[in-house]
């Protein structure tokens, strides 16, 4: 897979997620994701940004455009170094939440991209990267 | 502070959210809103979310808690116009707002509050609720 462009962004606040979901859109437009495909990937990057923020206690965002083949898409690779995750099968449920939102953040972003991987260590922070497809 | 105006139109009240919410924002809304109701006992709520393009799990849930804070306060809630994208994926994430009345266009919103109201639970006289 080649990455063809890149852009690393902070998470720091909730501004910055707004940002990211503007900055998310712009580039899936630039990919030219159909507006459903655009929506869901911007859906998606919500979810994760908030999660860096709220139980990472803030990171960053790395957008890329990747090539295998003839495809494109857009990968977003979220890093935190926050609390972790224990038990990832558990945070991945739906309806399971430490926070006070309603637990669909990564389960549900995962149902809305082509590629999900997370990988967590506890005590030393969360990394999870999407790829959707055009 | 950043703030979504409220409009009265009578027995009604009417939101349009027309920027990409932070989540205080959000919040604040709800808290307006609420107060908002109590205030002018207002029997019907509107939130226009046509210009949203995106509702993610924390909007949606800004959305079911108004409909229930509303609700308690004898004012139903309707929210119009949401974009078929939008709603493409709140199902595929998992959300599907139940106990949130939605109507496709702000006229059939109109016409929802006006019926509901009528026929839902008897009027308020002197802004108490009947017995």
């Amino acid at each position: 897979m080649v990455v063809a462009r890149t852009e690393l962004l902070p998470i720091r606040g909730e501004p910055e997620v707004v940002m990211v979901r503007q900055i998310v859109r712009a580039w899936c437009v630039d990919l030219k994701f159909s507006l459903v495909d655009q929506t869901k990937m911007v859906t998606a990057a919500s979810e994760l940004a908030r999660n860096t923020l709220i139980h990472g206690g803030g990171g960053t965002v790395d957008l890329q455009v990747v090539e295998e083949g003839d495809r494109r898409g857009l990968r977003l690779v979220f890093e935190d170094k926050g609390p972790g995750i224990p038990d990832i099968p558990l945070a991945m449920k739906d309806g399971y939440t430490t926070g006070s939102g309603m637990g669909l953040g990564l389960g549900g972003s995962k149902r809305l991209v082509h590629d999900f991987e997370i990988s967590s260590e506890p005590g030393h922070g969360t990394r999870v990267s999407i790829i959707r497809w055009k | 502070m950043e703030r979504i105006p409220i409009l009265r139109m009578g027995n009604f009240l009417l939101v349009t959210i027309q920027v990409d919410m932070h989540d205080r924002l959000a919040m604040t809304l709800q808290e307006d809103l609420t107060k908002k109701i109590a205030e002018t006992g207002a029997r019907g709520v509107m939130i226009d979310i046509s210009a949203l393009e995106m509702v993610d799990s924390f909007i949606g849930r800004m959305m079911s808690h108004i409909s229930s804070m509303a609700r308690i306060l004898d004012a139903k809630t309707v929210v119009v116009g949401m974009q078929p994208a939008v709603a493409i994926t709140l199902v595929e994430l998992g959300l599907s707002l139940k106990g949130v009345q939605t109507a496709l266009t702000v006229e059939k919103g109109v016409r929802y509050l006006e019926q509901a109201v009528t026929t839902g639970g008897g009027r308020r006289t002197n802004g108490r609720r009947p017995h």
